[in-house]
């Protein structure tokens, strides 16, 4: 940790250029695609012992989700009529390209899980498709992690390690909860859980990223970034308790579990936002770039 | 083709002989890039004039930035050379190194100070004395370039003579380049959406000329040739500086065991990296790619493995009958 760190710059203009991705697009995509991702393993858990209710409430949060997800990228493109290009070459060096290759397997899986589950049409089809989603659905809510670190951005790169379990647990999150307020009350063990178990994975998660950061886990603190994170931390504690506590109560648990539910889906799509303004906010401000190679420098330096 | 896609372990970082052969290119001609001697820059932005009228590219902003003479201000989508102006306080009192004598010219060419003579004392405080230093920034061209990387639709790619240019009829504005440049140079245009930069004249060596910007500096500080030799040059003139008295001159992206592999386009520099702009201690990002997908591909198991455990749990204590 490095107080009041002295750094040259030229007139405080930042080094590197901060993504030009709308908020509401890019956040939003990572934590629908998270939603919808880690939707399709509850999914297919549920489908599998038999929660029925549940798995087809899942099925369709998942693909409502990815449709959304989907509809944000491509609004995000510059050229959005371009949109086919994604699928021109196929670079395992771009996490952009790996991903969209990803959802062309996964959305149609999402939306066959779907159809047949609402339809009671073609079962077998039905289960495959489950199945599929939730063999992909993960490297969905977690490829996006590789998308965000797979820059010279600080606060995303510098936690290129830790970000990817982050979204895994966020993900969960959002999907325990979707199940909560969506799936019948006597289904919900699975997901009340998953809800604790991803809440506390999402703050050892996030205490890792914080540590790993050093100087650069201000801009997780410091302003927007801050209070959308903070916000996101009470969220997920107070859905996890209500999840778990809503196991505990017979008549009343429904009410309980839905506003269990919802305050895991928020906490969740907030963690997304807090996380994009903090690599935004770390873009912006030379500090965040010049410091820590001095410092790399300097320990460079050192060793020799 | 990318580099990167042949063999990633060992195309993603490090030193590499042949970024044009390895990206497919079969009998490339040599590598060629700028040698930017920021020493001999007076700051006239002929290179800035000349790329802007050569590529003929739009007009971005006509503001006055309180930058010194600088209100272009950065490299951007519609700004491929951007002269930057420093003013520093030097002599006792600054913390500055003190002015050098008045340093020697490369070679054959007009002798340029790289001090003004010392400003009226009124004008400036403490010792009165200040220094000009001007650089005139490109792309790099990096040997390892994140841009292109990371570009999912190869719309970024890499030219046989080892430089990075964008294609306009392929990029679909998805900016995934920008935020990856550990530089900041590649930006989208607002009107446009799609990504732009210099193209090291991508057009002019095709038909055997030397890039705008180098024919159009009247000091050379912008050399322009094959790699190789500029490396060679570049030694000799900073072995010259430090001779004279110039001991902060020094090289800056020229090393091709850098974080980027080296640079296509490096400098001659009088301060620090930063003091100009440029990050100190660059490294391409998808140095670490590997390491992200590991870690990508372990996050996803665990999800899995927590969401059965989640499944596995209930159904167990309610065989053990407690429910
Ligand atoms: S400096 Fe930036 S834009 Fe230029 S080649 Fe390197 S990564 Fe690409
Ligand atoms: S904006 Fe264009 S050049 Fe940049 S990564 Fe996207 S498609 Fe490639
Ligand atoms: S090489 Fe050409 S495109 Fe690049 S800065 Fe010079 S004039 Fe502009």
């Amino acid at each position: 940790m490095v107080e009041h760190a002295e750094f040259g710059s030229y007139y405080g203009r930042p080094v590197i250029k901060a993504p030009s991705w709308a908020a509401r697009d890019i956040a939003g995509y990572f934590f629908l695609g998270g939603l919808a991702g880690a939707g399709s393993v509850v999914a297919a858990g549920a489908h599998l012992t038999g929660r029925t209710t549940t798995a087809t409430a899942m099925k369709m949060s998942s693909l409502v989700a990815v449709g959304l997800s989907a509809a944000a990228l491509v609004n995000d493109l510059g050229r959005p009529s371009r949109f086919a290009n994604m699928l021109r070459v196929l670079k395992p060096t771009s996490p952009m390209s790996v991903g969209s290759w990803l959802l062309s397997v996964y959305g149609p899986a999402a939306g066959a899980a779907a159809f047949c589950a609402v339809t009671g049409r073609l079962p077998r089809i039905g289960a495959a498709a489950t199945l599929g989603a939730a063999l992909t659905g993960p490297a969905v809510a977690t490829y996006t992690a590789v998308l965000a670190s797979d820059t010279a951005v600080p606060a995303w790169h510098g936690a290129h390690r830790e970000l990817p379990y982050l979204f895994a647990a966020s993900a969960t999150a959002a999907a325990s909860g979707m199940a909560l307020v969506t799936g019948a009350t006597r289904e919900s063990a699975p997901a009340r859980c998953a809800a604790v178990l991803a809440a506390a994975a999402d703050f050892a998660a996030s205490a890792a990223v914080e540590r790993r950061l050093g100087l650069v886990a201000e801009t997780f603190r410091a302003g927007r970034a801050g209070a959308l994170l903070r916000s996101a931390r009470v969220l997920t504690g107070a859905g996890a308790v209500a999840a778990a506590g809503s196991g505990l109560l017979g008549a009343q648990a429904r009410p309980v579990a839905s506003a269990g539910g919802l305050a895991l889906l928020t906490g969740s799509a907030l963690t997304r936002f807090g996380i994009f303004a903090a690599g935004i906010a770390s873009a912006e401000d030379p500090k965040y770039t010049v410091v820590p190679q001095r410092e790399r420098l300097a320990a460079a330096t050192a060793a020799a | 083709m990318t580099a990167a896609e042949t063999s990633p372990e060992h195309l993603l970082s490090g030193p590499e002989k042949d970024p044009a052969g390895d990206a497919g290119h079969r009998d490339a001609p040599p590598r060629v890039g700028f040698f930017t001697d920021t020493s001999v820059c007076i700051g006239c932005k002929a290179c800035e004039v000349a790329c802007k009228e050569w590529n003929a590219i739009p007009e971005d902003g006509l503001s006055l930035s309180g930058m010194s003479y600088d209100n272009t201000q950065g490299l951007g989508a519609s700004t491929w050379r951007h002269v930057a102006f420093i003013e520093q306080p030097t002599g006792s009192s600054g913390s500055r190194p003190p002015a050098p004598p008045a340093a020697p010219g490369p070679e054959g060419r007009a002798l340029l100070p790289l001090t003004d003579a010392p400003a009226p004392a009124a004008s400036a405080p403490g010792s009165g004395e200040l220094r000009w230093l001007m650089s005139s920034d490109v792309c790099k061209h990096c040997t390892h370039a994140a841009c292109l990387d990371v570009c999912p639709t190869g719309s970024l790619f890499r030219t046989e003579f080892g430089t990075v240019v964008v294609q306009e009829d392929i990029c679909n504005g998805c900016g995934y380049c920008v935020p990856a440049c550990p530089y900041g140079v590649i930006e989208q245009r607002p009107t446009d959406g799609r990504a732009f930069k210099c193209t090291l004249c991508y057009d002019r060596l095709g038909a055997g000329q030397e890039p705008a910007c180098a024919k159009a500096c009247p000091t050379e500080s912008i050399q322009f040739g094959p790699l190789d030799e500029l490396r060679e040059r570049a030694a000799l003139r900073v072995d010259q500086l430090h001779e004279a008295g110039v001991p902060e001159a020094r090289l800056y992206g020229h090393e091709p065991d850098n974080g980027v592999g080296g640079d296509g386009a490096f400098f001659l520099l009088l301060d620090e990296p930063e003091v100009y702009g440029l990050p100190p201690a660059p490294v391409v990002t998808t140095r670490d790619l590997p390491a992200m997908w590991k870690h990508a591909g372990a996050a996803a198991l665990s999800l899995l493995g927590g969401v059965t455990l989640s499944f596995a749990l209930p159904a167990l204590t309610r065989r053990k009958g407690s429910r």
